[in-house]
């Protein structure tokens, strides 16, 4: 299932993340997403506190949550959502994944296949907690303020 | 009526606020009402059972509920609550679905998964509770069929491992040990049988596992393990179950399966309590991550000082079996990274984490230690030198001389310095029990101008309490050199041994 709603990376964040993903493989990496409307201006990387086993879980603890969130306000912009990648799997949500999702935010997912980082995707939980739904995910400088609305839809 | 604060995800349902307003005295009530007033919440907030869901984390100014009364506990006007999510994720696998947790370094066990040749008939019979067992099955059969398991030392912990591992299939076995079987070991090595003492504990070892469990391949090797032929003693191996009870070995079975990349089925036992963890994979922590230096010598006693309860090494020895099957056939949750500690006195198992040292000299990121060194002199054992008489003849004395000075009628002050419930299995006539421990504050006992002659089971706690006295200003101590067991063996072969 498809969402209307997308998100904007520029093409520096992109590399970001992937590089962010290499660097902790074989582990799960994790980190926040800040921008405004649907456009990530900034990010911030978050160590991966799970003691499950980070190859399969990443666990932002409420410290690092609280953060984010400062750091979100101390630019004036919001909090946008959170990236994590799965080492060796899709860029598809897991059931663990939406067992643990908020609402609005955007989840963006890299795959990293053996130490390099592939396909990027980025989701959102519906509504009724029932299933992620894909948005598109946007590369590229350009803001497109007339969807920006569609975030909290 | 409280102030709640709302992280971003939620502003949604709350108008877009981040803070709101609710009433009650206690953080349950405080979150009903705000339930009640922005009802999109509930959802995100509790799960079906109307528990708050795990990933809700709920505080009070700066402290988690959960260390305080958790739903229960009282809020007042003056006081900020904080709703704060835990961001989690991550992939599913197959295990998810059986909801077997497993952690990362699962994958180590990989590449041990060598499917071996098809079962015989035979085979099939002898392994048929495992084949029923769709997590074993035919496959998990044959990748223990194929599998290779070096057993260190068939002693206390290598009986259980080798008989259990022979009887489950593992296609070849390898024992490693040069003893040969004595009385004392009867009371735990189950290997090997009262018919069997005197001879070397491998030949009794082949002979129990082959009747077991004729299928299988049984390799030893008669030779004291060394930092010389480790290597190459491990190399055909897929997983090393480390059954030895002192130092230096330990740290070389941890180094050489660092080294190779070879799991290292850790186990030890002492007195009542046991030990057991899997060292030694790719990305687990090894012995070192744990104990980087070996304790001072003679700080923690061998199983032969201090003792161990005989039904001990067989849970070990079979939670060591039961990691190195679960490695082969790649199932479950392995014991990497985790440290199990078990209590047979209070009947208790504790686990601690075990997290790989990124500045462990053997399997850090930078490691110092890159071949196999000499362990004995990095346990701070320094081999015993063949030393000249003469030296010790001023501080020590025989026992074919003790007995001859007490047959002359010289005064001698023999004082044992073992324990009470050794005392009581044997003990040479006339002698005085003080208990090393009880030395320093029962000295004043004997009388500094007597020749006093001190021992204890084999010399070593002996020589500590004749340090001490002539410390204290006894001039004429002399110790038992081999201690009581000396004794029996040259003076007094009546008396039993332990």
């Amino acid at each position: 299932m498809t969402s209307d709603r997308r998100l904007s990376l520029d093409a520096s964040a992109e590399q970001a993340i992937r590089r962010h993903g290499e660097e902790t493989y074989p582990h799960e990496c994790c980190g926040a997403l800040i921008g405004n409307g649907d456009r990530v201006t900034d990010l911030v990387p978050l160590p991966n506190t799970t003691e499950e086993g980070p190859r399969r879980r990443f666990l932002v603890r409420p410290s690092d949550y609280r953060l984010a969130e400062r750091r979100a306000a101390e630019l004036g912009s919001q909090l946008l959502g959170f990236y994590h990648s799965h080492p060796d799997h899709p860029a598809r949500p897991s059931q663990y994944d939406l067992d643990h999702a908020w609402p609005t935010f955007a989840y963006v997912i890299v795959a990293v296949a053996s130490g390099k980082a592939e396909s990027m995707t980025v989701w959102f939980l519906k509504d009724d907690r029932s299933i992620f739904e894909e948005g598109s995910l946007h590369h590229g400088e350009n803001s497109h303020p007339d969807t920006a609305q569609t975030v909290h839809g | 009526m409280a102030k709640i604060l709302i992280p971003t995800p939620l502003r949604p349902y709350t108008d877009k606020q981040d803070a709101v307003d609710a009433t009650g005295a206690t953080v349950g009530e405080l979150l009903a009402d705000l339930t009640r007033r922005h009802s999109g919440l509930k959802a995100h907030l509790y799960n079906d059972q109307g528990k708050l869901r795990s990933f809700v984390n709920v505080y009070v100014n700066d402290e988690d509920i959960r260390y305080l009364q958790k739903e229960q506990t009282p809020v007042n006007a003056s006081d900020t609550v904080s709703i704060i999510p835990s961001v989690a994720g991550g992939v599913d696998t197959v295990e998810d679905v059986r909801s077997v947790r497993l952690p990362s370094s699962h994958e180590a066990s990989a590449d041990l998964g060598r499917l071996g040749e098809p079962l015989t008939n035979d085979e099939v019979k002898r392994y048929s509770r495992h084949l029923i067992m769709p997590e074993v099955g035919v496959e998990g059969q044959r990748k223990l069929k194929a599998s290779k398991v070096l057993c260190i030392g068939a002693g206390g912990l290598g009986s259980p491992v080798a008989m259990y591992l022979a009887a489950a299939g593992v296609g070849t076995l390898g024992i490693v040990d040069f003893d040969t079987v004595d009385f004392s070991n009867l009371q735990r090595q189950i290997l090997h049988g009262t018919p069997d003492v005197g001879r070397p504990k491998l030949q009794s070892a082949k002979e129990k596992l082959h009747a077991l469990n004729p299928e299988i391949d049984i390799q030893t090797y008669e030779v004291a393990l060394s930092s010389q032929n480790a290597l190459k003693l491990f190399e055909p191996y897929d997983v090393i179950v480390d059954g030895t009870d002192n130092f230096p070995t330990r740290y070389l079975v941890n180094d050489a399966c660092v080294l190779l990349g070879k799991p290292n089925a850790y186990g030890s036992i002492f007195r009542f309590e046991g030990q057991a963890s899997v060292f030694g994979t790719k990305d687990g922590p090894c012995y070192r991550c744990l104990y980087p230096e070996p304790p001072p010598p003679g700080l923690v006693p061998s199983c032969a000082e201090g003792g161990v309860l005989g039904v001990l090494p067989g849970l070990i020895g079979v939670i060591q079996a039961t990691e190195a099957v679960k490695l082969i056939m790649g199932i479950g949750e392995p014991l990497i990274g985790r440290f199990l500690i078990y209590d047979a006195l209070r009947m208790r198992f504790r686990e601690l984490k075990l997290r790989k040292d990124p500045d462990c000299p053997v399997c850090g990121t930078h490691p110092t230690v890159t071949t196999l060194i000499d362990y004995e002199q990095f346990c701070g054992i320094t081999p015993a030198a063949p030393e000249p008489v003469t030296v010790n003849r001023a501080t020590e004395i025989t026992a074919v001389e003790l007995k001859q000075r007490l047959d002359r009628g010289d005064a001698l002050k023999i004082v044992d310095v073992r324990e009470p419930n050794e005392y009581q299995i044997n003990r040479i006539p006339g002698s005085e029990l003080i208990p090393l421990g009880d030395v320093p504050k029962r000295y004043g006992e004997l009388n500094p101008d007597d020749e006093i002659v001190v021992h204890c089971k084999m010399g070593g706690r002996s020589a500590k309490a004749a340090d001490f006295l002539r410390s204290v200003g006894f001039k004429r101590v002399l110790n038992l050199k081999g201690g009581i067991l000396d004794w029996i063996d040259k003076v007094d072969p009546t008396q039993p041994k332990y």
